[in-house]
């Protein structure tokens, strides 16, 4: 398939055009190169997966999504424009929210201000009128709230509410993250390992809410992931990487045919 | 039993959201409220004011502000003391440099030129965290005290080095100088504590709060959300030094009248609203006010029993004191690390159930 078309799923969903495309990216630290001239990109409304081997260089490429890193070569492209270098927490308010692969939540806080702090990018009021609190910032107060009520609910996480997520389990700690992520209503949602630590029910807890993040709204979702099962169940392509290199790309069933893939996974005699 | 949230319904979030959502609370605050205002100042007199009330009320404004900076954004600030200076001086200057400039502006200007300051110290924040940043703000500490020793523009080249408040009047009654009754300054104090504490109140709840929690808990998370770090870490500075800026100028112009900057505003003063909000519970407000409380009443209350119930020497009292306050510290902090702010969340827990616990 070509880059910049919409095409069909295989369960007959229709995947719009590019949101983002990553061109030639290259990111060195000293004389480590994380990443290698890798290109792919991530079409509108698709679950797109990138995998690899530990090292591999996942996680340094969502940071580069994320504006954590800067990449010494290479462009990015997002809704169709060539990305500024920006910091963090301007490429929030383009639209861009992840979770992380070691959760990093805001452990002093409820879930209902973890949730609520994924808002703020919707918040607009000032200081002084949150001083006087009555009138317009009650009101975007009560506004956000209730959005964030209604991911309370899709989550399912509705007694927690009031809870410091400190003292909650592994397993919701990981939802309330993406609660946190979803609130900010993203464009493109970054999923570091959403999966890790947990066990198969709570794994098909989240691939359910992954799905469903992707069905009802319509939410673009890059994730990484090292369940392979999970993988090719829920993702539309798959990027693979291997030592910062590209070495397949392509639905879950081109992936798993794919040689050079095979050989990162099962190791290859190197002679 | 008598403490219960039975039968109450938050019909919207607005209720949900409010300050006390439990009606006995609303009820007792509007009580404390009504207490404060209208019938102790018709009990005050010189010794509860001067021994017990004014510290509190001021230090309970220093603490606040402090845990705006410490307990809600995470930046230890070891810098109070020297900030409550800048406060004292800017209005003393602001009062003797404009004679007819109403006193509240002055403390409220003083206030923002505290702010900006404290933005000024607390700019090194973005890049050093945690111990290293609170060294940083003890060299604000030693720094402020030294300008206010030697420039002796800052107290107008008199003598003996000290600053002294004039004569100033709020609707005819007299508010600094010698003059002033206590009740007066207790109100006067009393309503600065109220208004800055309710702010304090609607800057944390809301988004500008949220900001300052995030870069706390988690400041990568943070920055990934859309906080900006350095605005959010900037405005704590801002608004702590606001708070400490005002209890400054109250402590110079309402309280004692006059000072002298080593000995008001030294280094322990910083480490006592330190311990206020340790003690109290950081990120609270009802923990600084706590703190604050305990740590002016109990000198009063120990010299008391041991001067006046057991007949002890002045002197020796004075050094038991130290100990005894010490020993409470560290048993309260043993006993309930997040303060008495978490002591007092896990009374009402219990009271919810009281005495029917099934």
């Amino acid at each position: 398939m070509t880059a910049t078309d919409s095409y069909q799923t295989p369960d007959g969903r229709t995947i719009g055009p590019n949101v983002m495309e990553m061109r030639n990216i290259s990111l060195r630290f000293g004389g480590v190169k994380a990443i290698q001239d890798i290109s792919f990109d991530i079409h509108e409304g698709e679950i797109r997966a990138i995998i690899g081997p530990n090292g591999a260089g996942k996680s340094s490429m969502l940071n580069v999504i994320n504006g954590f890193y800067h990449p010494q070569e290479g462009e990015i492209l997002y809704k169709g424009e060539v990305r500024k270098p920006m910091k963090p927490y301007e490429i929030a308010y383009q639209g861009i929210a992840r979770t992380f692969q070691n959760i990093a939540l805001f452990k002093g806080m409820s879930t209902l201000d973890n949730i609520m702090t994924g808002r703020l990018t919707h918040m607009k009021t000032g200081m002084l009128e949150q001083i006087i609190w009555s009138g317009r910032a009650e009101r975007e107060e009560v506004e956000n709230r209730a959005f964030v009520e209604h991911i309370i609910d899709f989550l399912e996480i509705q007694t927690i509410r009031k809870t410091p997520v400190g003292r909650l389990p592994y397993g919701l700690q990981k939802r309330v993250e993406l609660g946190r992520a979803l609130a900010a209503e993203p464009s493109l949602l970054l999923l570091d390992e959403p999966m890790a630590g947990m066990n198969v029910e709570e794994k098909e807890d989240m691939s359910r809410f992954i799905l469903d993040v992707n069905d009802e709204f319509g939410t673009t979702i890059a994730l990484i992931e090292h369940d392979m099962g999970v993988v090719m169940d829920i993702a539309d392509r798959v990027v693979v990487m291997d030592y910062g290199k590209k070495i397949g790309d392509g639905t879950p069933s081109e992936v798993r045919n794919n040689q050079d893939v095979i050989d990162a996974y099962l190791g290859v005699s190197h002679d | 039993m008598l403490y219960r949230e039975v039968g109450e319904f938050k019909p919207s979030y607005k209720k949900d959201q409010q300050t006390f959502p439990i009606r006995l609370d609303r009820y007792g605050y509007y009580a404390i409220l009504a207490f404060a205002f209208c019938v102790i100042p018709f009990l005050i007199n010189d010794y509860w004011a001067n021994a017990i009330l004014l510290p509190f009320l001021i230090f309970g404004i220093a603490a606040i502000g402090l845990n705006i900076l410490t307990g809600y954004c995470g930046q230890v600030s070891l810098g109070s003391g020297g900030f409550m200076a800048v406060g004292a001086y800017a209005c003393y200057k602001l009062m003797t440099g404009f004679p007819d400039l109403n006193i509240i502006f002055c403390i409220m200007l003083s206030g923002g030129i505290t702010a900006l300051v404290g933005i000024m110290f607390g700019l090194p924040s973005l890049r050093i965290k945690g111990f290293y940043l609170a060294v940083a703000t003890l060299a604000a500490q030693f720094f402020l005290i030294w300008l206010f020793n030697k420039v002796a523009w800052f107290y107008n080249y008199s003598a003996s080095g000290q600053i002294t408040a004039p004569e100033r009047t709020l609707f005819g009654e007299i508010v600094t100088g010698a003059n002033a009754t206590p009740e007066v300054a207790y109100l006067v104090c009393l309503s600065f504590l109220v208004v800055l504490a309710m702010v304090a109140r609607n800057l944390t709840r809301g988004s500008v709060g949220r900001k300052w929690m995030a870069i706390r808990d988690m400041d990568i998370a943070a920055e990934i959300i859309g906080v900006n770090p350095l605005m959010a870490k900037l405005t704590a500075f801002g608004v702590s030094s606001f708070y400490v800026g005002i209890a400054g100028a109250l402590l110079f112009s309402v309280y004692l009248g006059a000072v002298e900057v080593g000995e008001v505003f030294g280094i322990q003063k910083s480490f006592i609203i330190l311990f206020m909000i340790i003690i109290g519970g950081l990120g609270s407000i009802f923990g600084s006010l706590a703190g604050a409380a305990f740590l002016v009443a109990m000198p009063v209350v120990l010299k008391n029993v041991m001067v006046g119930q057991l007949g002890w020497a002045v002197d020796l009292a004075a050094h038991f004191e130290f100990l005894i306050v010490g020993a409470l510290i560290i048993f309260f902090l043993i006993v309930e690390p997040h303060g008495f702010a978490m002591l007092w969340r896990i009374i009402k827990e219990k009271l919810r159930l009281w005495p029917f616990p099934h």
